[in-house]
């Protein structure tokens, strides 16, 4: 909550000078120039079409949400508040609210900074993700949220920065802000250890020490885009670091430190598609040895990627991904009995099929997720349609198969469901 | 004597070919009217998207278009979309190329991610209208044969019928009469045959205005025959040689469109 506030100071402040400036006309004219809201109102169903969940319930998802977007312009500040109210039915069930951007900008001609919670996307990856170490929400992507719900904030400060030979992004997050897995309510999953209750998380704390930073360069290279990448921060996945490796009695979620070196290229190449490369070496500060089987080794982790135009509004995509396990032996012989084993390469392809139609109203989707090492996957079809320019709904179903009980994919064998959204954007 | 025929009628042969404009000719300085005038061009648009049982849809944008050297050469154009409510804010960039396809990109707002997009069919309909990426942008005229027909008047105007088929097959038409104003060489009309023969869409310049001295297409339609959707355009605002700087055309203004250029 503080961090809340803390952000929302200039926000409010910068807000507040705004409508001033706006002057009398507040009241009589709003929204007053230079401020925008938009917004839309939601509802998003999911069922459970394979097995119930654990808890019993039939739902992943049953929510009615509004968002307002407010922003407010006045050169050279900008102030953006993006905030969601939703009635959850199956968790809470009750009214609550999030703030998904709230930030205060300013624009030079060389340069602009962002200070405040703010969505950041970085990488060529389509849903696999190697230098875009910001915030995800997979609980939302694998039970039927639309897209941009898998992405989440970081509450910090962006500067851009633009001498004309390149491009520069720097990113400072002094607080940590985790992903979001699937609960062990609503998902059937994996646990190595499901006899051990207690389990405290202890996430960064915030201090200068700990401060997150990111850097992106980017410029055009030989007709591609290319970019290069730093971060040094956390894992935001986190660790279970048992107590006592022979008779644990207690799990400690932990974030270990993480930094990230990679680089990016994406242009046209074979045929006119797009073709996307990307690569990262993932350096595993707090296990750079690999001999704590309960922290992830260092990995080097790599993409390409293809996009190509097969007719009038019909577009296919693939991906190939892979993550090489550094010091794989090391891992292999202090692994404790019993836990499963990773493979020193884990590979990931994508198929994506996207169709519109109807003059681009009504579009069909496919993608597909499968894992050629692991033998799993993930199928997710989508029918969406525009009934006019304010209204539309999806139709989708996430099926997930193969593989093991402890694969990504794999483990969720028993938690295909079939969502649908609905949005009125005004 | 005889010999003295053959010179004159040499002569007039030739003088007909110095002097008469011929299909390609007249497609080039369309091109230009049409696609290439000023240095750079802005432009605030409302398409409407009418389907033949009378539903409408609105897509509100403004289009900035930048030229890079001679018409028929390269142009960057950077598009803001207003409305719909669900696409408000996307950008949209496209670099132009004489020679081969263009390069595409969209910036998505919503996860604030800038993409490469492919783009192979220029063909294809932008945002969902009547008009393709090529109705928009302009079609290399060295992709079609272009032959004069005849000179006649629309709607009591001068202008020249010029018959434009495509040298590949890669297109959805068989080919396109165009009626070009002799005054301004912009089109007044177009007619699109399918491969039978058959007229498929057409095209109608609806008003046009002279802007900073140049010649401006302000209202058009492009009306599907065979289903019987239209389209049509209104330019609310329209500027030329403007300004418009080269770093507009990036993943910074992409990302923050700034404002005076976009309103």
């Amino acid at each position: 909550m503080d961090r809340i506030r803390f952000f929302f100071a200039p926000a409010i402040a910068a807000l507040l000078f705004f409508s001033g400036a706006g002057g009398r006309a507040f009241a009589l004219d709003f929204p007053p120039k230079g401020v925008e809201l938009n917004g839309f109102l939601q509802g998003n169903y999911s069922l459970d079409t394979a097995r119930r969940n654990p808890d019993g319930g039939s739902f992943k998802l049953a929510e009615e949400r509004v968002q307002l977007k407010l922003d407010a312009d006045k050169d050279p500040f900008r102030v953006f508040l993006k905030g969601d109210f939703f009635h959850d039915w199956i968790d809470s069930r009750k009214f609550d609210s999030e703030l998904r951007e709230g930030y205060a900008e300013y624009t030079s001609g060389k340069w602009d900074a962002r200070l405040g919670r703010q969505i950041i996307t970085w990488g060529v990856g389509d849903l696999i993700f190697i230098n875009d170490v910001f915030p995800k929400d997979y609980a939302a992507f694998f039970s039927g949220r639309p897209l941009e719900y898998l992405k989440k904030g970081v509450d910090g400060v962006k500067f851009g920065i633009y001498p004309g030979f390149a491009s520069f992004e720097v990113v400072a997050i002094p607080f940590f802000t985790p992903n979001v897995y699937p609960s062990p309510q609503k998902f059937w999953m994996f646990d190595p250890m499901p006899q051990i209750a207690g389990r405290p998380k202890e996430e960064p704390a915030t201090s200068l020490r700990n401060t997150e930073a990111a850097l992106r360069a980017y410029r055009e290279v030989a007709g591609f885009d290319t970019s290069v990448y730093f971060y040094r921060g956390f894992f935001r996945q986190p660790s279970a670091i048992p107590d006592n490796p022979l008779a644990p009695s207690r799990l400690d979620l932990i974030f270990p430190r993480l930094s990230v070196y990679g680089a990016s290229a994406q242009g046209r190449a074979f045929f006119d598609g797009v073709l996307s490369l990307e690569a990262g070496y993932y350096d595993s500060r707090d296990d750079e040895s690999g001999t704590n089987p309960f922290i992830p080794n260092s990995q080097t982790r790599f993409l390409i990627g293809y996009q190509r135009q097969l007719g009038e509004d019909l577009t296919a995509s693939v991906q190939y991904y892979a993550e090489y396990m550094h010091n794989y032996s090391r891992y292999v012989s202090t692994l404790p009995a019993g836990l499963p084993k990773a493979r020193r390469l884990y590979e990931l392809t994508s198929l994506r099929l996207t169709q519109l139609l109807r003059h681009q109203t009504l579009r069909l989707s496919w993608f597909m997720f499968y894992s050629p090492s692991e033998g799993d996957f993930m199928l997710n079809p989508e029918v969406k349609y525009s009934f006019t320019d304010n209204i539309w709904a999806a139709l989708g179903a996430n099926v997930f198969g193969g593989g093991h009980e402890y694969t990504q994919f794999g483990q969720f064998g028993r938690d295909d469901n079939t969502y649908v959204q609905m949005r009125y954007e005004f | 004597m005889r010999r003295f025929f053959i010179l004159t009628v040499m002569f007039l042969l030739l003088a007909g070919n110095a002097f008469a404009i011929d299909g390609r000719a007249i497609m080039e300085k369309s091109e230009a009217a049409f696609y290439y005038p000023g240095r750079d061009f802005k432009a605030r648009m409302v398409m409407k998207l009418v389907s033949a049982g009378g539903q409408e849809r609105l897509r509100e944008l403004t289009m900035l278009r930048k030229n890079y050297g001679h018409p028929g050469g390269p142009q960057k154009y950077f598009i803001y979309f207003f409305r719909p409510a669900d696409v408000k804010d996307m950008t949209f960039m496209v670099y132009k190329y004489p020679d081969r396809d263009s390069d595409r990109w969209l910036y998505v707002p919503a996860i604030n991610m800038v993409r490469r997009i492919a783009a192979q069919d220029k063909r294809s309909s932008f945002v969902g209208s009547d008009f393709s990426y090529e109705d928009v942008s302009g079609r290399n005229v060295g992709d079609d044969n272009h032959v004069l027909l005849r000179e006649e008047k629309l709607g009591g105007r001068d202008c020249y019928l010029v018959k434009s088929t495509p040298k590949k097959t890669d297109v959805e038409y068989g080919w396109k009469l165009s009626w070009i104003d002799k005054a301004s060489f912009l089109p007044l009309k177009e007619e699109y045959h399918d491969r039978r023969g058959e007229i498929y869409k057409v095209f109608t310049a609806d008003e046009i205005k002279t802007v900073k001295g140049f010649p401006t297409i302000t209202k058009r339609t492009m009306k599907n025959i065979q289903s019987g959707h239209r389209t049509e355009v209104a330019f609310e605002k329209a500027d030329y040689n403007i300004g418009v700087p080269d770093s507009l055309f990036s993943e910074r203004f992409l990302k923050q469109p700034p404002k005076r250029w976009i309103e």
